[in-house]
């Protein structure tokens, strides 16, 4: 193979995995790049974490191949495979110290003992569990067995990390602070990384490239700031953000010689918006983010309309403003100090360059 | 203090379990008053008062068949306790790789114990009785030199014991190491492979010590089996050949019933509670250390 030289470090081809006739992952493709953060992101049981113990060679796949540094692994054990991995769980040993579950996978490997010792007082280093090695996991705390359990997979001296959920267990505080620390420990040793989460902030801010899966397929594989902004489905557009994107059903219509989006009263012109294709007229779906509308500022927008505030959510750092637009639920997210009241007549608009349009059967991109 | 005494016991519990208490009290602390009080005393057919201070426990160590009873549990408890534990764990790995008809497996794993010693062993005796059994089969069948009658011979009497012993209780051991096995964590398997540890090396060295409960467990009930062992003797050699395979139980027995010394008897019994309450005294005093470290942390 000549993808060591591309600089790609694992390359998934075609894979499928079968559970009898369960379909779990469906010729699934994935080439990740040399020293690059992908985040699988998705709804529990899109197969994401079965995707990743595919790569680790922990479950055997039904077709396909794996190329991990330009070598095909597909059939190797995991130990052979040049991979790193933290789980959910940290899945630490729990009846030996820090430093007997850092040491036992290299003393089983035979390393000679001074390497072993180098190993483990880098990694402890990075890491900054010195002080704990001496400890029983029971001893630690969630964020203190996380950090060694990165730092089993760190003595490995591996070129792929693979990570699965493994901040799920913590609490909000400590992921946030775990995050941050992954996010410096890839910058640190600028190995290839795959994180398994369901946490959309994870992702956006961990990623070089998102995967969102679902039912065993990448739904769409880019940035994080393109998933974000233009959406490959509806799918898509409703599992990143939050709160969520606004979605409102109605037609795509032709006036003249412009597109316009037609709910009920509400007729919204596309001038500014960049359609994928050809549009054509039928039913669709238009969505938009609430940070994208704007709340009583002039009639400087593209579109402007009006409603009635029904419902307003304080969330610390800006408000949520949820009204009706064409007799669908509409939120819109207010950052300035002057918040409307329940049931104030306010006027909104947007710019539909920022929006996303879906065909409303199949959910795809217009 | 009073509200303390409410709190820590309810009055129906309390009214719930007086006949467990009772029959608690009655048949194991009364009776085992009674035990070693009596084997202070010269009783014979029936119990007497008259002390005789340690003449029976003198008498009951320069019996020979006492201490041929001795050295057999030993023998009897290391050999089956630890080829149970062996044999157990490793039918719990086997249960354990998701084969199909597991319930039956179990089913007939545990079959053993579920019926009554008295049953299997004179199964077992017929299935090793040189004129009924084994031997009879081989030689009906052409084989006419084929020798294999360990029950009637002193020296190997007692390996067929050890065997039957094994037969029974290695189920019970395999289900309680079972539970402690689907208790590991699966993504510490995971973890194991991803580290390069082979599968044995990984139950020796990882899983294993994370049973160390389910292991106590079934030790402890091995344990207890190993020092009442009386029906699987009775039913299999009677303690025969000879003395070959008398047990301290059976020891005790036969001395109250058959040869009508109940202050030696009792002697023996006594002699056999000795090791349960230094075990128990021991590991009182390891929970007892361990809770207060537990406090002290705390």
């Amino acid at each position: 193979m000549d993808m060591a030289q591309n600089g790609t470090s694992v390359s998934i081809q075609d894979l499928s995995l079968n559970f009898g006739a369960v379909s779990v992952l469906k010729t699934l493709n994935l080439d990740v790049a040399q020293g690059e953060f992908v985040v699988l992101l998705g709804p529990s049981g899109c197969g994401k974490s079965t995707l990743l113990n595919c790569v680790a060679g922990l479950l055997d796949i039904s077709e396909g191949r794996i190329f991990i540094k330009g070598k095909n692994v597909t059939w190797e054990e995991p130990k052979d495979r040049g991979i790193g991995m933290v789980f959910q769980s940290y899945a630490l040993y729990p009846q030996m110290t820090v430093e007997k579950n850092l040491s036992f996978g290299l003393r089983v490997a035979g390393l000679p003992r001074d390497e072993i010792v180098k190993r483990i007082a880098r990694a402890a280093e990075i890491l900054q569990i010195e002080p704990l090695l001496q400890r029983k996991p029971s001893a630690l705390s969630g964020g203190q067995r996380q950090r060694v359990a990165i730092g089993r997979a760190l003595v490995r001296d591996v070129d792929v990390f693979l990570f699965d959920e493994p901040l799920s267990n913590l609490d909000a505080k400590l992921r946030s602070e775990l995050r941050v620390e992954i996010k410096l420990l890839h910058r640190k040793l600028q190995n290839t990384m795959i994180y398994v989460t369901h946490d959309q902030i994870e992702a956006m801010t961990l990623a070089d490239r998102i995967a969102v899966m679902k039912g065993g397929v990448i739904q769409q594989l880019d940035a994080p700031q393109t998933i974000y902004n233009r959406p490959v489905n509806r799918f898509v557009a409703g599992f990143l953000g939050s709160p969520a994107m606004n979605f409102v059903e109605g037609r795509l219509e032709k006036h003249g010689d412009g597109w316009s989006f037609v709910a009920e009263d509400l007729k919204i012109p596309l001038g500014t918006y960049q359609f994928d294709g050809q549009p054509e007229a039928g039913p669709a779906v238009f969505g938009i983010r609430p940070e994208h509308v704007s709340l009583n500022s002039g009639t400087g927008w593209p579109f402007s309309t009006s409603a009635n505030v029904e419902v307003v959510e304080p969330m610390g750092s800006d408000t949520l403003v949820w009204l009706k637009l064409a007799q669908q639920k509409f939120s819109v997210r207010v950052t300035s100090e002057r918040t409307p009241q329940n049931d104030e007549a306010v006027t909104l608009g947007f710019d539909p360059m920022r929006a996303s349009l879906f065909d409303a059967e199949t959910g795809g991109r217009i | 203090m009073q509200r303390s005494w409410r709190r820590r016991f309810h009055l129906p519990a309390v009214i719930g379990t007086i006949p467990m208490i009772l029959v608690a009290v009655g048949v194991f602390v009364i009776g085992i008053g009674f035990s070693v009080l009596w084997s202070f005393t010269s009783s014979k057919l029936f119990p007497t008062y008259d002390f005789v201070g340690l003449a029976q426990y003198r008498r009951l160590w320069a019996d020979s068949r006492w201490l041929v009873s001795v050295n057999n549990i030993w023998f009897f408890g290391l050999m089956s306790i630890s080829c149970n534990m062996v044999f157990g764990y490793l039918l719990a790995v086997f249960m354990d790789q998701r084969i199909r008809q597991e319930d039956l497996f179990r089913s007939i794993f545990l079959y053993p114990f579920a019926m009554s010693l008295i049953v299997t062993g004179l199964v077992w005796q017929w299935v090793l009785d040189p004129n009924l059994g084994l031997q009879a089969a081989m030689r009906n069948l052409g084989w006419s030199s084929f020798s294999f009658a360990p029950l009637v011979d002193a020296n190997t009497a007692i390996y067929a014991l050890v065997v039957a012993g094994i037969w029974q209780g290695s189920g019970v051991t395999m289900a309680i190491l079972l539970a402690g096995l689907r208790g590991v964590d699966e993504e510490i398997w995971k973890a194991a492979r991803v580290d390069g540890i082979p599968t044995w090396r990984t139950h020796l060295s990882i899983v294993a010590p994370m049973m160390k409960g389910a292991f106590a467990t079934a030790f402890v009930l091995q344990c207890v089996g190993v020092v009442r062992v009386y029906d699987l003797v009775i039913a299999m050699t009677g303690g025969g050949p000879g003395i070959a395979t008398s047990m301290p139980a059976v020891y005790v027995i036969q001395l109250i019933t058959v040869r009508q010394n109940v202050g030696q008897g009792m002697a023996a019994a006594t002699m056999m509670l000795l090791p349960v309450l230094v075990v128990l005294a021991f590991s009182g005093l390891v929970l007892w250390r361990r809770n207060r470290r537990q406090e002290a942390r705390v």
